[in-house]
């Protein structure tokens, strides 16, 4: 089959240079990051709101819970923290929902520009919106009391662990962001997963005093390993009890196997739902 | 125009479970030239603009864009087209210039040209002093026209633009026809979708008629227009005394002749313009006064009338089956 050449271009077209993966998600992650600074509010999610959190927690509720070790607010910032990052698939979903509804990822998709830029620049402008909350997050903490008290490796290796969460959780925004069709049936959903994942959990009390089926489940949830694993390397609570469930006896290996298992598992699930719905 | 295809739908089909959106169409664009797609809502317009575009991908049958095929050559397809979708997909977010600089640096062009043309297009789409606002603060028009300058930024020899005026006011209506024209006139190819009779009227060299997915009509507005009644001529007289003689002359010619005596016209059934010198004839010879002599023919209305047995433009939410679809 021979394929006739006819584009005779009406007027001087300009030199068209399809970018690189990497270039084109920074274009979206400029995009994106645009879009936070023209709508501060995107950010109250992870900020007032967080802070809000914080003092609740640490001065409404704090006083009534035991805090195992020293201080409850000590015991409170990595759950919270860990909170924070969890929702960052939240706002993935929110943002690819969206821009599949407001038609942009059908502009984009005229364009020749390797189309996973998409996912990767919304992925990426995500971990940086969640960054913020945990930069808000620590800041808020070192006002209140919270410190990083096992020094500086460790202390970088439980954000490095934060942030690895952050990116396994963001396929499961993909997917679910792919699946759903309105911001609004998004947001419904993903609070509704949110909520059990991140109080079910040591995140804001300790798992001791939970009935046992119950203490089972948060242990082994993701989220305790991961909040355990920040509290003993910025050294904000003592090891797990010997009567708490494997995971969190090893909390940092855990987390990092967590993060490996959510990702295999969602990562493939999130690419068909985008393909299959950027087919039709 | 030297007549090549720039764009080839062939065979296309696209199945949505057990909804056939398309099923089964065909056409040939030749370069420079204007095909509209003409039909009611939820016909498989946009469905078949989303998969010559690339957009998204044929249950069966392929097409060819600018000589590249659809399916084996997307990235070389996406280089020759322009789109501008049905909802404006302007980022309301953006400014109107970053709109520009944003698909620019996706299309990887050099940043200076993106500067030049930003300024061009936007002093041609009147653009100008909303530059630097964002996109969430324009006007239907406006949003329109930010979306075809976006589409035009890499200057793309095949432009599809789906609906381009649902939704306008008539006077953004008929200056974005003008727009489209220059393009035409500079030499690129169209491909429109419209529920618009008028517009395909008015811009397209070539319509095909959509409905149900299938292809119930195609050729240029003339050819349909004749396909789908004879023409008549239409005379109106200067003095009403005359009708029943000019009734009578005209019986003599053509048949069915209809009287409205109230407006002193005369209607008859004719073939073409042969039918209507006939006529002018026989009038200059009785010596009958006429304030006017005309061929009426059939508008796309009534094409669209006579071919699907509905009109184009009342389905819109009376049919729940069509929302899908056309999305």
């Amino acid at each position: 089959m021979t394929t006739v050449q006819v584009t005779r271009a009406p007027v001087a077209r300009p030199p068209i240079s399809p970018p690189s993966l990497l270039r084109a998600s920074t274009t979206i992650v400029w995009r994106n990051l645009l879009h936070i600074r023209r709508m501060p509010e995107m950010l109250l999610d992870v900020t007032v709101q967080s802070v809000m959190f914080v003092l609740l927690f640490a001065y409404v509720f704090g006083g009534a819970i035991a805090a195992p070790g020293a201080d409850y607010k000590e015991f409170l910032l990595p759950g919270i923290m860990v909170q924070t990052m969890v929702f960052s698939s939240a706002i993935v979903a929110m943002g690819l929902t969206n821009d599949l509804q407001k038609g942009f990822v059908d502009r984009f998709k005229s364009l020749p520009v390797p189309r996973s830029a998409v996912l990767v620049g919304r992925s990426i402008s995500s971990l940086i919106h969640s960054s913020i909350g945990i930069a808000v997050m620590a800041l808020t903490g070192l006002l209140i009391g919270w410190r990083v008290r096992n020094g500086f490796v460790d202390g970088v290796l439980a954000f490095a662990l934060l942030l690895l969460f952050g990116f396994a959780l963001i396929w499961l925004g993909i997917w679910v962001g792919s699946l759903m069709r309105t911001v609004e049936a998004v947001q419904g959903f993903m609070f509704t997963v949110m909520f059990p994942l991140t109080f079910v959990a040591n995140t804001f009390v300790p798992t001791e005093s939970m009935p046992a089926w119950l203490r089972t489940i948060s242990e082994w949830n993701p989220v305790s390993a991961i909040t355990q694993a920040c509290r003993e390397l910025w050294g904000n609570g003592p090891p797990a009890g010997a009567d708490a469930a494997w995971p969190l006896q090893n909390p940092v290996g855990v987390s990092i196997g967590w993060s490996l298992i959510l990702t295999a598992v969602f990562a493939p699930l999130a690419v068909s739902a985008f393909r299959r719905r950027s087919r039709d | 125009m030297n007549g090549a295809p720039a764009v080839e739908a062939i065979d296309l089909v696209k199945h949505f479970g057990e909804t056939r959106a398309v099923d089964g169409v065909s056409f040939v664009v030749p370069e420079g030239s204007v095909l509209g797609l003409l039909g009611p809502n939820g016909a498989g317009k946009t469905t078949l603009v989303r998969m010559l575009t690339t957009l998204s991908v044929p249950t069966s049958g392929t097409g060819r864009v600018a000589g590249f095929d659809i399916l084996r050559q997307p990235t070389e397809v996406r280089r020759s087209l322009g789109l501008t979708g049905q909802a404006a997909t302007v980022d309301e977010i953006l400014t109107g210039r970053e709109n520009l600089k944003l698909i620019g640096s996706l299309y990887g062009l050099p940043k200076k040209y993106v500067r030049e043309a930003t300024e061009r297009l936007f002093a041609r789409f009147d653009l100008v002093g909303a530059a630097d606002r964002m996109a969430k603060t324009y006007s239907g028009g406006m949003r329109r026209r930010l979306d075809l300058a976006v589409s035009l930024l890499a200057a793309p020899p095949i432009l599809f633009l789906d609906e381009p005026t649902t939704g306008l006011d008539p006077q953004s209506r008929s200056g974005l026809w003008a727009v489209l024209r220059e393009l035409v006139s500079e030499g690129t190819t169209l491909v429109l979708t419209t529920q618009y009779l008028e517009e395909a009227d008015h811009l397209a060299d070539e319509i095909v008629v959509v409905d149900k997915g299938r292809v119930i009509a195609a050729g240029t507005p003339t050819q349909l227009k004749d396909q789908a009644g004879r023409a008549s001529v239409v005379v109106t007289l200067t003095h009403a005394a005359d009708l029943d003689r000019a009734a009578e002359l005209m019986g003599s010619c053509c048949p069915e002749v209809h009287v409205e005596r109230g407006s002193r016209r005369l209607t008859a059934q004719a073939g073409g313009l042969g039918d209507m010198t006939r006529i002018a004839a026989v009038f200059e010879t009785s010596g009958i006064e006429l304030d006017d002599l005309g061929l009426a023919r059939p508008s796309l209305d009534d094409v669209f009338l006579h071919l699907t047995g509905h009109r184009a433009e009342a389905e819109d939410a009376s049919d729940p089956t069509n929302q899908g679809v056309a999305s």
